[in-house]
């Protein structure tokens, strides 16, 4: 037994039991880490809540000029059936005046359906506009009164403190009156 | 002064055989009766003990209120206004308790800190004691945010939104933090679930770290109105002295709480609370409770980009979070060697400058951030910060305190002499 200690003289820093504890301390902190994963992934969201993570919607009765509001995972998206005035209007605009630059062609599938997420970029507040007799704003599409934020036709921010146009949820016409979002 | 224990004189056998085997009476009694305490502690040395009570009330009420409240978005609402309001025996009063005793340890919160910077209570050896109360102000702030979650009134869900939102702007990791924190891809069931749980378990840590504050104020003992340290003569006992005295204060406060309760119980709650929570209509004006609308100012104060890489949104969080990290630094900040500002001629004016600006703060936090509300706004949160960040460190090498007396009594001493010598 007694041969098998480390000796006195070895070099401080290189001995067998620094690498050992090095060892033992990285299993110790992978270890904790993966134990706690769990825990933290717990609060991501359920299974119960991504089942619902898809919406249809029937496109038939909405008129030309008329907005709805639709669930989508919890959150508002707003369906425009644009108007000739108003697919113009969002095209009319050079990208250089816009603060997240897109074109009208990449916001939308079909140039009479704009299909945006009802959700403010900046704090997260629901703009009016997308009931009939609320404001749209100076750019005739929403207006958020949390803190002033513009949104033109093509949902893109055009004034306020929102960083970003407003998001575009995944979605497919399943057919010329249908459309599956999610 | 903790380092000698005393005993305390048992009457019961019992009880000195309890304490042989675990000193908790001798702790309490050293602590809460023979704790030498400065003479010529004034009326604001009362918040402290009234913000513990208050947070005693939280708790015993808090739990009550649980027994009767519902955590689930579809049912959170009716258990609060229409079970607990209308059906418990007493519920209205357990419920207003509660949401305005929120209000009021806010409201002692602040003053018991606005104390410590008048009076420097922050300066070596207190620094750690500082420290330890911005770590509960900031967990008061997260517990109370939560708590008024739970309502899930439509400023309740705004609210939550709003806020969680904010973490929204960290770069890169932003999104998926949020989305986290929510447990969805909105507030929902899942983040009123969470924050419950939360609402309950963070007043156990407040208590917690309450206990090492106090831990640290034993240590060196209280500062004192005049700021310099205190030999033994002039201290006396904390029972019943001080014991006296904080039972009046809370008296006077009972008064204060007693009028919210009974008269104004909705004063501090927004009218739209009463509606329930709709994912689908934001309120016009939101609002926070008057007691983050300092906070709430300064988040909305930065408008712009701040040198072309912080954008506006993460500025302004950023400076909001600031606001109270900047707390933590006050000890090394201020660079006057003075305790109190009775001896600081100059510095006393700074201090009821920064009282109003505050105020200033609260007011621009409370209307919406456009034309001269966010001008007072904007240059409140330049003078917040000038305030710790400039005058602070600045004005303690440049002041000439007035001369500090050396014990309680020479104060006195000298004026009698000099009187006889005139
Ligand atoms: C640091 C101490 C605490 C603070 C500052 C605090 C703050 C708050 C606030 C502001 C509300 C919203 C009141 C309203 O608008 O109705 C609330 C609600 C609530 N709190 Fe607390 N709380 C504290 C401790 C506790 C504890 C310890 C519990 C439970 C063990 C608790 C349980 C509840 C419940 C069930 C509600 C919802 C019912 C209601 O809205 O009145 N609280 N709390
Ligand atoms: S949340 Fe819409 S402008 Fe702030």
């Amino acid at each position: 037994m007694a041969d098998s200690a480390v000796p006195h003289d070895q070099p401080a820093g290189s001995s067998r039991r620094d690498f050992l504890e090095l060892v033992a301390w990285s299993t110790f902190g992978v270890g904790t880490l993966a134990a706690i994963w769990p825990l933290i992934d717990s609060l991501n969201p359920s299974a119960a809540v991504l089942a619902v993570a898809t919406t249809e919607v029937d496109l038939e009765p909405i008129e030309v000029g008329q907005r709805v509001t639709v669930m989508w995972r919890g959150k508002p998206v707003f369906i425009g059936r644009r108007t000739e005035e108003e697919i113009e209007m969002a095209r009319a605009v050079s990208l250089d005046e816009l603060r997240d630059p897109e074109p009208d062609e990449a916001r939308v599938q079909k140039p009479e359906w704009l299909i945006v997420i009802g959700i403010c970029t900046h704090l997260g507040c629901v703009p009016l506009g997308n009931r009939s007799g609320e404001p749209r704003g100076q750019w005739a599409g929403w207006f958020c009164p949390c803190h002033g934020s513009h949104y033109d036709t093509a949902g893109r921010i055009r004034k306020g403190p929102a960083p970003r146009n407003l998001d575009l949820p995944p979605y497919r016409f399943v057919s010329d009156t249908q459309v599956l979002i999610g | 002064m903790s380092t000698e224990l005393q005993q305390p004189p048992f009457k019961s056998g019992v009880l000195r055989w309890i304490d042989e085997r675990l000193p908790v009476l001798t702790w309490a009694y050293n602590e809460l009766v023979v704790y030498p305490a400065p003479k010529n502690l004034n009326y604001w040395w009362n918040f402290g003990s009234l913000a513990g009570i208050i947070l005693v009330v939280q708790i015993v009420t808090g739990v009550i209120l649980v027994m009767s409240y519902t955590p689930h978005a579809d049912l959170a609402f009716d258990s609060v206004e229409g079970y607990i309001m209308r059906d418990v025996n007493w519920g209205w009063l357990i419920r207003y308790l509660h949401a305005n005793g929120a209000s009021m340890f806010f409201a002692l919160v602040y003053i018991h800190m606005f104390r410590g910077l008048y009076y420097g209570s922050y300066k070596k050896p207190r620094e750690l004691l500082w420290i330890l109360g911005v770590i509960i102000l900031l967990l008061m702030m997260a517990t109370a945010f939560m708590g008024y979650v739970l309502p899930w009134g439509n400023m309740s869900y705004w609210a939550a939104t709003v806020i969680t939102n904010l973490f929204s702007a960290i770069p890169l990791v932003g999104e998926p933090l949020v989305t986290w924190l929510w447990g969805g891809f909105t507030v929902a069931n899942p983040t009123l679930q969470r924050f419950f749980s939360l609402h309950y378990l963070l007043p156990f840590v407040i208590f917690a770290v309450v206990f090492l504050h106090i831990l640290a104020l034993h240590q060196f003992g209280s500062n004192n109105p005049l700021g310099i340290d205190l030999s033994k003569k002039d201290k006396i006992p904390f029972h019943p002295y001080y014991t006296v005295k904080d039972v009046f204060g809370l008296c006077v406060f009972l008064l204060v709480y007693g009028y919210f309760v009974f008269y104004a119980p909705t004063a501090f709650i927004s009218p739209t609370n009463f509606i329930p929570a709709d994912p689908l209509q934001t309120p016009t004006h939101i609002v926070p409770e008057w007691y983050f609308l300092p906070f709430y100012a300064i988040l909305r104060a930065i408008t712009f980009d701040f040198l072309w890489i912080v954008p506006a949104k993460l500025g302004g969080v950023i400076a909001m979070f600031a606001a109270i990290g900047v707390l933590f630094f006050v000890p090394w900040l201020d660079t006057s060697k003075v305790r109190s500002a009775r001896f600081r001629p100059i510095y006393k004016w700074f201090f009821w400058l920064l009282v109003i600006d505050v105020l200033v703060l609260g007011w621009a936090g409370a209307n919406p951030p456009e034309g001269w509300y966010l001008v007072a706004a904007q240059l409140g949160t330049l003078y917040y910060f000038a305030h710790f960040l400039v005058i602070m460190p600045v004005l303690g090498k440049i002041e000439r305190p007035l001369p500090l007396p050396t014990s309680l009594s020479d104060p006195v001493l000298r004026g009698t002499r000099s009187q006889t010598a005139n």
